[in-house]
C-alpha cells in the first residue's frame, strides 16, 4: 500500500502516513475553511490500511493550532483508529504533542484523551 | 462632521493592528492568516498570547464567512459578501477582534441563544460542553461544526459582546467583539 503524502501549507497540516511502517503523522496548522473536503484522502486511505494494517500503528499529532470544523475532523479520524484498535487487528497509539506552555493545545489533547478510547498520550515538545 | 481629536485620542490608546471592510473571501483570509503570522515576534508570553489572538481570529472570519452562504439572491450583492473587521490592541496588552456582518433575520434568535448560553458558563461548563458538542457534532455542508462559538469562550476567557442592529424586513446587522488577555 502507498503512503500518504500530503505537503504543509499556511492552512494546512502535512500528512505522512506510512502503511509499512505503521506511523501516522499530522503537523503543523490545519484552519482550511472547508475541513471535510481535506481531510476526505486522510479517510480513504485509513479506510484502505484498516484493510491490512502493520501489527502496531502509532499515530503522532502535532499541531500549532486548528480551526473548530478541524476538530470535527480529528476526531473522526481517532474513531476510525479507534475502531482499528478496537478490531484487534492493530495495536494502536496516539501521541500528542505540545509546544511547552502552550496551554491550547494541550488542552486540545485533553479533550480527545478523555473523548476517545485509544491508548493516547500528551508529551511536551 | 466627526470629532478627529477624539478619534485620534480613540486610536491611541488603543492601536488598530489590522482593519478592513470589503468582501470575506477564502484568498482573503489567506492574507490576513499571513499579516497575522508575521505579526507573531516576540518574547514568549507574547507569542503565546497572540498565538491565541491568531486562533481566535480565524474562527471570527470563518465564522463570518460561512454565515455569508446562508443568503439568497433577494440580497444586494455588498450586503451578502461585505463585512467589516479589526484587531485592536489597547495600552495594556489585552486585544480585541471586532467583526461586523449581515445575517438573516431568521438566525438571530438562534444565535442570540448560543452566545447567551456560553455567555453564562464557567470555564470548567465551557469545557464539558465543548467536548460534548464535540462528540455530537455533525459538520454543516461549508464546514462549521457548531462549535466556534464555545471555542471563542473558552479560548478567550472572556465573555463574547454582541449586538444585531436591525437592517431590513430580511436582515440584520450582527457585531461580534472577543476581548483577548
Amino acid at each position: 500500500m502507498n503512503s500518504l503524502v500530503m505537503e504543509g501549507t499556511a492552512k494546512t497540516p502535512s500528512i505522512l502516513f506510512s502503511a509499512d511502517s505503521g506511523t501516522l503523522e499530522i503537523k503543523g496548522r490545519s484552519i482550511p475553511e472547508n475541513s471535510f473536503e481535506f481531510y476526505q484522502p486522510v479517510y480513504e486511505w485509513l479506510d484502505s490500511y484498516a484493510l491490512k494494517p502493520s501489527a502496531v500503528t502509532s499515530a503522532t499529532i502535532q499541531l500549532e493550532y486548528f480551526n473548530t470544523s478541524s476538530s470535527k475532523c480529528l476526531l473522526d479520524i481517532f474513531r476510525k483508529l479507534e475502531s482499528l484498535h478496537k478490531s484487534e487487528r492493530s495495536e494502536v497509539n496516539v501521541v500528542w504533542m505540545y509546544e511547552e506552555d502552550d496551554e491550547d493545545m494541550m488542552e486540545a489533547g485533553d479533550d480527545y484523551r478523555t473523548i476517545v478510547l485509544l491508548p493516547f498520550e500528551l508529551k511536551k515538545i | 462632521m466627526i470629532s478627529v481629536y477624539e478619534l485620534y485620542k480613540q486610536t491611541k490608546a488603543d492601536e488598530i493592528i489590522l482593519s478592513f471592510r470589503g468582501s470575506v473571501t477564502e484568498d482573503f483570509m489567506a492574507s490576513v492568516f499571513l499579516i497575522m503570522e508575521s505579526k507573531l515576534e516576540g518574547d514568549p508570553p507574547q507569542q503565546r498570547l497572540r498565538k491565541k489572538v491568531n486562533n481566535i481570529l480565524v474562527e471570527c472570519l470563518q465564522n463570518v464567512y460561512h454565515h455569508m452562504d446562508e443568503f439568497g439572491s433577494e440580497e444586494r450583492p455588498d450586503d451578502q459578501r461585505s463585512a467589516i473587521f479589526l484587531v485592536c490592541r489597547d495600552s495594556d496588552n489585552r486585544y480585541s477582534i471586532i467583526t461586523g456582518n449581515h445575517i438573516l433575520n431568521t438566525n438571530v434568535d438562534g444565535l442570540k441563544n448560543k452566545i447567551d448560553k456560553v455567555n453564562a458558563m464557567t470555564g470548567e461548563e465551557l469545557k464539558e460542553y465543548y467536548r460534548e458538542a464535540l462528540g455530537n457534532s455533525e459538520l454543516s455542508a461549508k464546514g462549521g461544526a457548531g462549535l466556534g462559538m464555545i471555542e471563542m469562550a473558552r479560548k478567550s476567557g472572556n465573555r463574547i459582546e454582541y449586538r444585531f442592529d436591525p437592517v431590513n424586513d430580511r436582515l440584520s446587522f450582527f457585531s461580534l467583539i472577543v476581548k483577548i488577555d
